[in-house]
């Protein structure tokens, strides 16, 4: 077996008339975290469903730690972890007695049980919580509590599916360092996220937008390629600005930052700060930049296409 | 040997979420409690004080004895008196009175000429003496109101003359086994076991499935190893129990507070109810693999309940309904158990015996089985 572990061709899945999924191609290397970045509706979740063997793809091929979907389902489940959207343990149990069922339901031995779940709740950060109701703990702690779920018995490969969409933005942090250590350990991680900023921390990424992978690639990768460069312009009167410039066939997208505008201009100009300087609707007194793209940036370019 | 341990945590699980649902748990004792007591009490086949009227044209010391031998059956119980049938009519219709005695002026001569006075039966076509002495006018919508006023129809008239009764040899003898003194609660007590283990095991498990679905835990479920068959057999397992702790409730309280008999040996009546908790069980089961929500396993629990109230032998006898209600009340696990039952605690019979109702509910509980396992899908579509 090579270092592969999801193989994805020309995936699709349709509900009736909705296309979901697209023509997905994948390949997801060992113990990167891969990342899906899309808008809610651009089929992340749909993709993952198809592999961990819950939604049978309409068309396309799928292999899953050299498994073939859907009909290995029952042998990958043991050796991969899925963390679902909503949290899906149960409420009216404490976290220990959580934690206890899913080792049970993947027979743990008994000894083994009582040591994983004592340092699952060690890492976790959940030790005095354990004899808490899963229903009443914070999302932070919920979040951790599903994670240390989906790892309770040490899965090669794990899926998560928007985690941190419930989480104050120092838990995400924390989430994310949690999920390099794992990635440390060798384990093989697939999020799906809608913040660019965790995209970014991804070592590879796919870029979702209706059921379609616009592109992908390191998120180094995306910004080098994505065909358009930035200028920020500093202005008085921007609000009017951004209506002219983003008239111009050479500019992809103009949009506000504070007192800045950031435009993207297309490649085939070389010089996009003389080009811009150029224009009428600027004024000699507006400061012209080039800069270095962000991930917005990456996401607006390749996913522009189709909305207009 | 894994998948017991599966088998084992599903249980385990259910057990404690049942523990700290305390408005269910307390249900679980309740329901059977609070329904033995009303319906013990309350379902009476035998008819006793139905509201009737009287209009008395003749007024005289022997219709006002009439009434009151009439009164002395509590059959029914006079509570207004009317002037002429005109008003008595208005009575029936506003349901004021569900009977009116209607009492002519020449009683005494009908009551002369009325064959029980002795003086030999005359030809029935003569119309002068075979009138009968006075009239009911009923409001025969309720058949069994109807049926109780009937069999007053020919009651004795001894009190009324004061003669000796005169003694007609019946044509058959009637002996009453297994409820001699004809006491309604003897039948309705073992049936309501059939009924309330209906209500309860289908509601149940039908809902602890949906439950789990609606709430997400279905998702993260079917991503573990556990497979569809543990994942119900884990789930049926601790409302077994919940089932016998019931039917110890009904029967134990049938007995001690409305002596309905418990002739059977306590292993039949286990074996029995065992196979028809299983029954009622895997019913939940399929039911729970095709509702989508909580108030759709609902609305389909009752569309069982329902029919196993009426069809099932526990409020009319089942030999009394046409041929194709006997064939829909046959599809009815509840059918089948009333029989059971009913034969154990009251007759004696050994189930071993009644071979048609056992293997049919051993049948039931295993295609039901099969089906809810083969439907439910470890998929989410």
């Amino acid at each position: 077996m090579t270092d592969t572990v999801i193989k994805a061709e020309n995936l699709s899945r349709h509900f009736g008339d909705v296309k979901a999924i697209q023509n997905l191609d994948l390949e997801v290397n060992k113990g990167l975290i891969y990342g899906f970045l899309g808008p809610n509706g651009s089929g992340k979740t749909t993709a993952i469903r198809m592999l961990t063997g819950l939604l049978i793809p309409s068309s396309g091929k799928v292999e899953v730690l050299g498994y073939t979907l859907p009909k290995d389902a029952d042998k990958l489940r043991l050796r991969i972890g899925y963390m679902t959207q909503k949290f899906s343990l149960y409420d009216d149990l404490t976290v220990q007695e959580n934690l206890q069922f899913i080792a049970r339901i993947y027979s743990l031995p008994t000894r083994q049980q009582k040591k994983r779940i004592e340092e699952l709740l060690s890492i976790y950060g959940l030790e005095n919580k354990r004899d808490q109701l899963a229903g009443s703990m914070s999302g932070g702690q919920r979040q951790r509590l599903s994670l240390s779920a989906a790892t309770l018995h040490k899965p090669e490969l794990l899926f998560l599916d928007e985690p941190t969409s419930a989480v104050d933005p120092e838990n995400r942090r924390d989430f994310w360092e949690q999920l390099f250590d794992l990635s440390d350990q060798g384990t093989s991680i697939l999020v799906s996220t809608h913040y660019m900023d965790e995209a970014e921390r991804c070592h590879k990424l796919a870029i979702l937008e209706t059921g379609i992978k616009r592109a992908d690639g390191s998120p180094d990768e995306l910004m080098n390629n994505m065909g358009a460069q930035v200028v920020e312009i500093a202005s008085s009167s921007l609000r009017r600005l951004k209506q002219q410039l983003i008239a111009l066939p050479e500019v992809i997208s103009a949009a506000q930052l504070g007192a800045r505008l950031r435009v993207l201009v297309k490649d085939s100009i070389t010089d996009p700060v003389s080009f811009l300087s150029q224009q009428a609707s600027i004024n000699a007194d507006d400061q012209l930049t080039q800069v270095r793209p962000s991930l917005e940036d990456v996401f607006v370019t390749s996913t522009g296409a189709s909305r207009q | 040997m894994k998948s017991l341990i599966r088998i084992r945590a599903i249980v385990g699980k259910e057990l404690i979420q049942l523990k700290r649902d305390r408005m269910t748990f307390g249900m679980i004792v309740m329901i059977p409690l609070i329904q033995l007591l009303l319906f013990g009490y309350a379902i009476n086949t035998n008819i006793r004080h139905i509201p009737a009227g009287i209009v008395d044209y003749s007024n005289t010391g022997l219709s006002r004895i009439l009434i009151q031998t009439i009164s002395a059956t509590r059959v029914v119980k006079f509570s207004t008196r009317y002037s002429d049938v005109q008003q008595a009519q208005k009575g029936l219709a506003s349901g004021e009175v569900r009977a009116v005695l209607i009492i002519p002026s020449d009683v005494s001569q009908r009551l002369v000429r009325h064959p029980a006075v002795g003086f030999g039966s005359p030809p029935s076509t003569d119309e002068e003496t075979s009138r009968p002495v006075a009239q009911w006018l009923v409001d025969g919508s309720d058949t069994v109101i109807a049926a109780g006023i009937k069999s007053l129809r020919s009651m004795p008239l001894v009190e009324l003359l004061n003669i000796p009764p005169n003694r007609n040899t019946p044509t058959f003898e009637v002996t009453l086994l297994y409820n001699p003194e004809q006491r309604t609660a003897v039948n309705i007590v073992p049936g309501l076991v059939a009924i309330i283990l209906t209500m309860t095991m289908i509601m149940f498990t039908s809902a602890a499935i949906v439950r789990e679905r609606e709430r997400g835990n279905m998702e993260m479920l079917i991503t573990t190893p556990v497979r569809p068959i543990e994942l119900m057999v884990g789930k049926i397992i601790p409302y077994i129990f919940i089932g016998a702790i019931q039917v110890s409730i009904i029967l134990g309280l049938g007995h001690l507070l409305f002596k309905v008999p418990i002739n059977g040996s306590l292993l039949q009546l286990a074996g029995a109810t065992f196979l028809f908790i299983t029954a009622s069980l895997t019913l939940g089961l399929v039911i729970s693999t095709i509702a989508k929500n909580q108030l759709q396993s609902m609305q389909m629990t009752i569309f069982v309940l329902l029919p196993s109230i009426l069809l099932s032998g526990f409020m009319f006898p089942y030999e009394g309904m046409p041929e194709i209600a006997q064939y829909i009340a046959e599809a009815l696990p509840a059918t089948h158990f009333m029989r059971l039952i009913r034969g154990v605690v009251l007759r004696e019979v050994e189930i071993i015996d009644m071979t048609f109702d056992v293997t049919w509910l051993t049948l039931f509980t295993l295609v039901g089985l099969m089906i809810a396992s083969l439907r439910f899908k470890k998929r989410l579509d």
